[in-house]
């Protein structure tokens, strides 16, 4: 006999790959992505690499907060970009006349977008060791890609969120005003005690913030307890992810009913 | 196992579909016997792809039932059975052409080989081509290629033609006309004549939402394909066929031909002759305005 539907792993391999293959061929988000936190860290790292920073240096202190960044803006775009630009250009209809598996289309995106992420980190970690001499232990290495790859889902729920909600060149604008911000304000590119005052009133709210804790109590530059952290990105994960289920479900009733 | 031998490929039972307040489809009754290929013949905004829609479980009937090679279109086990060619859907341009066949086939339970769905959409030379460099005949094969990765009982095909040139229209009817004969069920959508009678053995002819004509090609020809011939003539004519306008007589017919030998036969002489093809709006105009009719 047969089999009726095709077997799952496969599919989810061809997915993935097709996803990741979207990431590497845009060179504007590789450029936004992998380039732009390494340019970053030259820019704002590597003067003061050695100085003491808590547990940690600045330099490793700078590694987690551009790690952070590069995590948060490959999540939003990849996800966020990519649900826009399919609903623009009708793949999403051709899709769902195969019958690809939902499970393997989100996956396989999460997927592509964690390996993304990986690689953004492994090459900001390279540079950070050649062009400042930043000491990157394996084990701290391997710390801070779980807490952030496992963070980053608040972010991919906004960027489905984003992806239903707006249309494919509105999605790309709001996603710059998310991320670049955000960003900012929660400490990414400056540490925020050296923000203005009502940046710092603010930045303890946001997301990133939190995910920048993650980041850097895997490096030792916090004093912040990472759970406390994990239940802010909890929380956020539920609102952003509601916003996404409700869109979703919106674009259901509107085009495939 | 799902897939019996004797169901309909495709049966649509009192089937309407409502966009708010606008009816798309009206109660449509359609069956489709499995190898059977079919034409959905109908000007723009009949209801076509709508139609096609509910067949491939896109969108939701208001009233009626459907079923798709035994089945609800909506279950993933028979779209497995479906390959579908769409209007306006998009690709992902980043990928080659043999990369995006790579993915289709994950789909699919029991895809057919690469090599072989290069050839039948006549793809082999640009197998490693970015889509975003393909002319518009190339991405309909490609989009012809998609659908039928998975080997399809069913092929479902919604205007596959749109924006094509000449030379690109035929060579990809062709290649439609070449997989229908390999006893596959195929239902394509088309607002041309020509195109419906190249591929179909039936041609159903939608419009506002409802089937007015359903036979094969020579017979919905027969009913559709007529000639407005107009001239003037002194010699009075007293003859049912024409309408007379002053001198002018005005006349649709399947055979401008012999209804001018019977006018020289009586040795009538006319000026001023014009034969113009009722265009397909014309004639579905005709049609309409008549009762509804079945050719078959």
């Amino acid at each position: 006999m047969s089999l009726e539907i095709a077997p799952f792993i496969p599919m989810l391999r061809a997915q993935s790959k097709v996803e990741f293959l979207r990431l590497l061929r845009n060179p504007w988000f590789s450029v936004a992505t992998i380039a732009f936190p390494i340019m970053f860290y030259a820019f704002f790292g590597l003067s003061q690499a050695h100085m003491p920073y808590m547990n940690a240096t600045v330099g490793l202190y700078l590694f987690a907060s551009f790690s952070a960044y590069a995590v948060t803006s490959i999540s939003l775009f990849s996800f966020g970009a990519s649900v826009a630009a399919e609903r623009g250009s009708g793949a999403t209809r051709l899709m769902r006349a195969a019958p690809l598996r939902p499970l393997a289309y989100f996956a396989g995106k999460f997927i592509a977008s964690m390996a993304f992420g990986g690689l953004a980190i492994l090459l900001l970690a390279l540079f950070a060791r050649v062009a400042g001499g930043v000491d990157v232990s394996w084990p701290v290495l391997a710390m801070l890609l779980v807490r952030l790859l496992l963070g980053s889902l608040p972010f991919v729920a906004l960027g489905f969120a984003v992806g239903y909600l707006a249309g494919f060149n509105a999605a790309i604008a709001v996603l710059n005003l998310i991320t670049l911000p955000l960003s900012f304000a929660s400490g990414l590119f400056v540490p925020l005690d050296q923000l203005p005052q009502f940046v710092q009133s603010i930045g303890p709210y946001l997301p990133t913030y939190h995910f920048g804790e993650l980041a850097w109590g895997a490096v030792g530059a916090t004093s912040e307890p990472w759970p406390r952290a994990a239940l802010w990105l909890v929380g956020y994960c539920a609102l952003f992810t509601w916003i996404a289920v409700r869109a979703y479900y919106r674009e259901e009733r509107k085009e495939f009913s | 196992m799902s897939a019996g031998t004797g169901e309909d490929a495709v049966l649509f039972r009192g089937v309407s579909k409502s966009y708010g307040r606008l009816l798309a489809l009206d109660a449509i009754d359609l069956r489709i016997p499995r190898g059977e290929s079919v034409a959905i013949l109908g000007p723009n905004g009949a209801g076509k792809t709508t139609a096609l829609s509910l067949l491939l479980g896109l969108r939701r009937a208001s009233a009626g039932a459907i079923s798709v090679l035994g089945g609800d279109p909506r279950a993933r086990s028979v779209r497995a059975r479906i390959g579908a060619m769409l209007q306006s859907s998009g690709l992902p341009e980043y990928l080659r052409v043999d990369e995006a066949l790579e993915l289709f086939r994950s789909y699919y339970p029991a895809p057919l080989p690469i090599d072989e769905l290069l050839s039948l959409a006549g793809l082999d030379d640009i197998a490693g081509s970015r889509i975003a460099r393909l002319s518009g005949g190339q991405v309909q094969r490609l989009y012809f290629a998609l659908a039928l990765c998975g080997d399809p009982e069913l092929l479902v095909l919604d205007e596959p033609t749109v924006g094509l040139d000449v030379e690109a229209r035929r060579s990809l009817l062709a290649t439609i006309a070449a997989i229908a004969e390999r006893g596959r069920t195929v239902l394509m959508s088309t607002h041309y004549l020509e195109e419906a009678d190249a591929i179909a053995d039936r041609i159903v002819v939608i419009d506002r939402g409802r089937i007015i004509a359903d036979g094969s090609p020579r017979d919905v020809k027969a009913g559709v394909a007529r000639k407005r011939m107009s001239f003037r003539t002194r010699s009075p004519l007293d003859d049912a066929r024409f309408a007379r306008d002053g001198e002018r007589y005005d006349a649709l017919t399947e055979s401008p031909e012999s209804l001018l030998r019977d006018l020289f036969a009586r040795g009538i002489e006319i000026d001023d002759l014009t034969v113009t093809g009722a265009t397909l709006e014309e004639a579905f105009v005709a049609l309409t305005s008549g009762e509804h009719r079945h050719v078959a």
